[in-house]
């Protein structure tokens, strides 16, 4: 199964992987439509303080606390990847309360949360944000 | 292997999804005193909201219980259990008999005898789909609603009730909402909102007696109502272990695989008690996440594989007319304090770990608060004063962050 790693060596903070992210996951076929002038709430996210700089999202784990714990049944594993229905989704932020990695967020509706679901079913079709990233620092691989 | 499993709620569940992970071709027979498809109980009040609808709040699709080829017995109710023959004796007579037996009965609204309560038309309790349902075809806009209790499922309800127009008060001896989850200083913030959403609130007040319509509170007061809630807490349903001479205390007794006392029963989720890791003390923790986790090891366990559940924590997650808060743990030991704008937090942390907290309104990765005091990280080895700030990884020390995000096993 192919998942996501992060290198904190490499990251420059340059904080691309989030706008590729929120531009994959936008719905729209332009890159400057989809972002100009919007405040981006990308599901990954890069945590920086003093030099050092690394990106969060999904680990898509093998004890996925966020959810055994869904209330609602929204949040399903497919294929070793963990998904959310928004449709059956509440909002309640319980998966919020349990993920180690902090790595759940409130979509922009608030009425629903979202998450890293390795772009597999929006336009990217493969990470985002993998790709974008310009110096190898989030990568894309299968590990035993 | 022949499974039958009582209950059809989230351990149940997690029981159904424990087994098929270890075995593909054992019998499962579920058996529920509901007639509904597993449903996931903290909906009903998104129910009433209109948040939620019958068919999404679906605790699993379906053909759940076919692509896990369980049988089911919707609509009975399991009267006996006989551990020796290993059999449970059901509503008009059948007995079906098991090699491992879960008892994941849930708990029970508590209706505490009040004078004048058998008088009171229209009083529901809100724990069930039944529930709800019984309430929205009583009530509708303008409808005047008393709810007795101030806890999670009571403002809950009112939040429902509220969004279909009621005129809504809530009454609680205790002196502040949420008292089992939240400091009198936190559940300020929180009456501040359910008052600004016209929700009337009459706390430190009993219920001395009803009329047909009307309560007569300890303070003096007289509210009428259209309908009557009684939320004041809920009790585990444990007689059928009791009653086949299982040990319980106020919830069955579970050790970390959930097994009871008795002999191939195991027993996961309300109707049960177990230790809470932050505190070491045994209780009862009603609470969807741990019911699915213990229904899973149970499960796990009862199909031939290894599992304990043995990090317990209390912990909430819950959204009251639009403000957020999140609480885990204990609030012992020393307290670090945040008070921002429109919100709250406190972290509490004694003997190297952090033991417990609060958060109201912004809840942002709080997870990581919460890892730290399941996985009991000592906090000598983390920067403590960057979790203090904000929830975050860059806290752990380079070699941990590299096992979280880098895969290494190291």
């Amino acid at each position: 199964m192919k998942r996501i790693y992060v290198n904190e060596k490499w990251c420059l903070a340059c904080h691309l992987c989030e706008y590729y992210c929120a531009y994959a996951n936008s719905g729209q076929k332009d890159m400057v439509k989809a972002l100009q002038g919007v405040r981006i709430n990308p599901r990954i996210q890069i945590e920086e303080d003093g030099g050092v700089s690394f990106a969060v999202s999904c680990r898509h784990c093998d004890e996925p606390l966020c959810l055994k714990g869904c209330i609602t049944g929204a949040l399903s594993l497919d294929d070793g990847v963990i998904k959310v229905d928004e449709k059956k989704c509440v909002g309640c932020y319980t998966c919020i309360l349990s993920c180690p990695y902090g790595a759940i967020m409130p979509s922009a509706s608030g009425s629903a949360v979202q998450k890293c679901e390795l772009c597999l079913e929006n336009s990217a079709g493969e990470p985002a944000c993998v790709k974008g990233c310009p110096n190898r620092a989030i990568v894309y691989e299968e590990r035993v | 292997m022949n499974h039958i499993i009582i209950g059809n709620s989230a351990a149940a569940i997690g029981c159904v999804e424990g087994i098929r992970s270890i075995e593909r071709d054992s019998d499962i027979t579920i058996i529920s005193n509901e007639n509904f498809h597993t449903y996931s109980r903290p909906l009903i009040s998104y129910l009433l909201e209109g948040k939620t609808d019958e068919k999404r709040m679906l605790f699993r699709g379906e053909n759940f219980y076919a692509e896990n080829n369980v049988k089911t017995y919707i609509g009975r109710s399991a009267l006996a259990i006989d551990h020796v023959a290993k059999t449970v004796t059901l509503d008009g007579g059948d007995k079906l008999s098991y090699d491992r037996l879960l008892v994941a009965t849930g708990s029970s609204a508590f209706v505490p005898p009040i004078d004048g309560l058998s008088n009171v038309k229209h009083k529901f309790t809100f724990i069930t789909l039944s529930d709800a349902l019984a309430l929205a075809k009583t009530v509708g806009a303008g409808s005047r609603a008393l709810i007795i209790g101030g806890g999670l499922i009571g403002l809950k309800c009112a939040e429902g009730l509220h969004a279909m127009g009621c005129d809504i008060t809530i009454a609680d001896m205790a002196k502040n909402v949420l008292p089992s989850v939240l400091t009198p200083e936190a559940a300020a913030l929180v009456e501040k909102r359910v008052l600004q959403n016209g929700v009337k609130l009459i706390l430190s007040n009993t219920v001395t007696r009803f009329d047909s319509n009307a309560a007569y509170l300890s303070g003096g007061d007289r509210v009428e109502f259209d309908a009557l809630v009684v939320a004041v807490g809920v009790r585990p349903n444990i007689s059928l272990i009791l009653d086949a001479g299982g040990a319980t205390g106020r919830g069955i007794i579970i050790n970390e695989k959930c097994e009871t006392s008795l002999l191939d029963v195991y027993a996961a989720g309300d109707c049960t008690e177990s230790v809470d890791i932050s505190s070491g003390a045994t209780k009862i923790m009603a609470l969807l996440p741990n019911a699915y986790m213990q229904g899973e090891c149970a499960g796990i366990n009862m199909a031939g594989g290894e599992k304990t559940f043995d990090n317990a924590i209390p912990m909430n997650s819950m959204g009251v007319f639009g403000l957020h808060m999140m609480t885990a743990g204990v609030y012992e030991g020393d307290a670090f304090a945040l008070n921002a704008k429109n919100g709250y937090k406190r972290l509490f942390y004694k003997d190297n770990l952090l033991k417990g907290y609060i958060m109201i309104g912004d809840v942002a990765r709080a997870g990581i608060y919460t890892s730290l005091i399941r996985e009991r990280t000592p906090l000598d080895t983390i920067d403590f004063d960057l979790v203090k700030d904000k929830p975050q990884l860059m806290a752990f020390s380079r070699m941990e962050r590299q096992k979280k995000l880098g895969g290494t096993t190291a």
